[in-house]
């Protein structure tokens, strides 16, 4: 392996770049955004459909962009952006070489290829079995080789990030201890090598099956073991986007962690107790008993929830804590008044860390519930939910950062700024309106995965209620509101990927404007001087809100037929 | 800042500020108070799902739901029998592509022992709008003691994708008084 690596200083953070991984890191978010476009456009067709005036495509079309929806978003667009920002976080951070740039490249090709397969074998109309392809309905051969191809590839890019950690750790490119976003790109990177193992414990035999080599495989086990990669993948993501949620604080505000101890626990927690998440899929299927239900499906007794309602005070706390040592320190909200709300980055972060407490957050634990399970299962709460992790929380965070690597990695000067102003507001809003009809509609026992809420052609009749048509329109445009702010994203990005103005080797983006007194305010910040009445505030709504919308789903399954 | 190493080289041993262990404080104790509340339900609540499971052969639960029909069949609807089980006894629905076979009858106020299961793919039964939903899977006989509170004709989707055909899927449960 060649060691022969050439580094550029960045004029803006005075951090040492390595130029491989600069390249790896654009080749990986460019494919990202290529396949967040593609699925994107099928999340559309499949909003469309199931609007029920519009009813866009037809039953078989509809499950085939079902299933690419929830390959292209949920696994390809989300894995490339997250290799894209364990290199960022490890190397870039670190001012590292990266450990074995072939070996990245290699793990960038077989993620490729195998999306590409994937996506071809689901297009060929055969293989229309949704993203959780639960046996015994079968795709084709093509189907999961390339899912497996796609995870051996990311595999291998968790595996250069901890080579990096070790490498930079050996060269002593840093002093101390890694950073706080490295720690949790190094959360989600230890999630990933679980998951990832899930995965093929049961996809190498179902691609053996689906090719006939094996008779049958049990549904149940399937399911189980599917989950824990398809549950806990989800976690990467969570790690990832609060690691990002930080990254984005320290970049905007120059904000310091409240207390790096309780931080860095909070991220533990996820990577201790996360694993065992795909209980909340089970919660109504047969034969689990309950004392398995209830302490999987509550990560033993909420310590991951825990970790994560820490993280929603110290994000916002840490804001806070800069903003005050700055003189913004009249009211409770000041500081977060007089935030730079025109810069996508941070109006994006601030969006997604609030989307995915209230509505991605307190759902799940609601659903994730053993027995409020029963009155949700397979509705489209369940999507609703996942909307608000995945998209409002995850995609969103994705998204703001975008707008800081296009200047600091790219290189290129951000085109379309008043666009991009807007882009964070018009996506958030539009998902976070996909997100909470959904429920809504959920919550009045609408299907999810389904072409026709009608039943027109069935045999038997039955009618939903008319809201939950009502709802469904309501998702259907707030669909099209957030299929317009992902446009602006592509927009935005890919012209000034491409037509942006280079930025000369020395020159400072305007954008983003990383504060002069970050310096300064990193030293304050600490736990002596810490005041934050403003995020107490919000955090005692979110607690509130948290309760109330408990225990009144307690109410709702009280009124259910009694089931023993 | 979080994008650099912590300033303070010992980071483990500066003191947590005090708002933050409060919080910590709060969320671990509504931790638990979600947690036992899941415990409590199983003594005080009234709906929870049993873990009554057996495994079955899909073409014997086909059998038992038709032994079921023969002898408890009191009319034809749509080319579906409609059965009406005595009270308390085990009452058999079958998922298959594209139908939940057959239709039942309850009295109200009387508990079923209603199994569930496929005898192809995986489905999903959801009953409407009481909104209670189970999944289904195929080789796996579930065990669900319902008991019917109100009056009514009752919808059941299928909300587990099963194929082409899925939305076509839907079942009908009487509860009459």
């Amino acid at each position: 392996m060649s060691t022969n690596t050439e580094f550029r200083s960045c004029p803006t953070t005075g951090l040492r770049v390595d130029l491989t991984t600069e390249k790896l890191i654009k080749a990986n978010a460019v494919v990202a955004v290529v396949f967040l476009a593609i699925g994107g456009l099928f999340g559309l067709l499949v909003a469309l459909t199931r609007w029920p005036e519009v009813h866009l495509l037809p039953a078989d079309f509809f499950y085939l962009a079902l299933t690419a929806h929830g390959l292209d978003v949920l696994l390809v667009w989300i894995i490339f952006f997250e290799i894209a920002v364990l290199y960022f976080a490890s190397a870039v951070l670190l001012g590292s070489r990266l450990a074995a740039p072939r070996w990245a490249w290699t793990g960038f090709g077989l993620m490729l290829v195998g999306a590409v397969i994937t996506n071809i074998v689901v297009l060929q109309g055969g293989s229309s079995v949704m993203f959780t392809s639960y046996v015994p309905l079968k795709a084709d051969p093509g189907f999961y080789l390339g899912i497996i191809l796609f995870a051996v590839g990311a595999l291998i890019g968790c595996f250069v990030f901890f080579g990096t950690l070790v490498v930079a750790r050996q060269e002593r490119t840093y002093r101390g201890s890694i950073p706080l976003v490295t720690f949790g790109a190094m959360t989600a990177a230890i999630i990933a090598v679980f998951t990832i193992a899930s995965g093929a414990i049961i996809l190498i035999p179902t691609l053996l099956w689906s090719l006939g080599l094996i008779s049958t495989i049990d549904p149940l086990l399937y399911k189980t073991i599917w989950w824990a990669m398809g549950h806990s993948s989800q976690q990467i993501n969570v790690s990832a986007h609060v690691a990002i949620w930080y990254a984005i604080a320290a970049m905007t505000f120059g904000a310091r962690p409240l207390s790096e101890k309780v931080s860095r626990m909070a991220f533990l927690m996820y990577i201790l107790f996360l694993q065992i998440a795909s209980a909340h899929h089970m919660l109504v299927e047969p034969g689990f008993s309950s004392e398995w239900k209830i302490f999987n499906t509550s990560y033993a007794m909420y310590l991951a929830v825990l970790g994560s309602m820490v993280h929603g005070m110290t994000v916002p706390g840490s804001i806070e804590a800069a903003q005050r040592a700055r003189g913004l320190t009249r009211g409770m909200f000041e500081w977060l008044r007089k935030a730079p709300w025109g810069n996508p980055a941070f109006a994006g972060m601030f969006m997604s860390l609030v989307f995915f407490g209230f509505i991605g957050g307190i759902s799940g634990v609601v659903m994730g519930t053993e027995q409020i399970n029963l009155i949700m299962h397979n509705t489209l709460y369940v999507p609703g939910h996942f909307h608000g992790t995945v998209v409002a929380g995850t995609t969103l965070a994705f998204m703001a950062i975008t707008y800081y690597l296009v200047p600091l990695i790219f290189r290129r000067e951000l085109l379309f700024m008043k666009l991009a102003k807007w882009q964070p507001y018009v996506f958030g809003i539009g998902v976070a309106g996909i997100s909470v009809f959904m429920m809504g509609a959920g919550t009045l026992g609408v299907s999810r995965r389904h072409w026709d809420m009608q039943f027109a052609d069935a045999i038997l009749p039955f009618d939903y209620p008319s809201a939950a048509f009502l709802m469904m329109g309501l998702n259907g445009m707030f669909a099209v509101l957030a299929a317009l702010g992902g446009l602006m994203f592509i927009v935005v990005v890919v012209g000034s990927v491409f037509f942006g103005r280079k930025l000369g080797r020395d020159e400072k983006p305007a954008y983003p404007a990383v504060p002069p007194q970050a310096a300064v305010v990193a030293e304050h910040g600490s736990s002596a001087t810490l005041k934050i009445p403003g995020t107490t505030m919000l955090v005692a709504v979110f607690f509130i809100a948290f309760v109330l919308y408990y225990f009144v789903n307690w109410k709702y399954l009280s009124e259910v037929w009694p089931l023993s | 800042m979080a994008i650099t190493p912590p300033s303070e080289r010992v980071w483990w041993k500066e003191p947590i500020a005090r708002i933050e262990l409060y919080w910590i404080v709060i969320a671990f104790t509504w931790g638990l108070v979600m947690f036992f509340m899941m415990i409590y339900w199983h003594g005080a609540g009234e709906q929870n799902l049993s873990s009554e499971a057996y495994k079955i052969r899909p073409e014997r639960f086909a059998e038992k739901t038709q032994a079921m029909i023969d002898a408890y069949t009191v009319r034809e609807e749509n080319g579906f029998p409609v059965v009406r089980p005595p009270a308390g006894s085990d009452v058999y629905l079958t998922g298959r592509l594209y139908n939940w076979w057959p239709i039942l009858e309850f009295e109200k106020g009387q508990t079923y022992r209603l199994h569930l299961s496929s005898v192809d793919v995986q489905h999903g039964f959801s009953l409407q709008p009481v909104n209670i939903n189970v999944q289904v899977h195929p080789g796996y006989d579930m065990v669900v003691t319902v008991k019917p509170d109100r009056a009514g004709e009752y919808g059941v989707v299928c909300n587990e994708f099963c194929g082409v055909g899925h939305h076509l899927m839907v079942g009908k449960i009487y509860v009459v008084e």
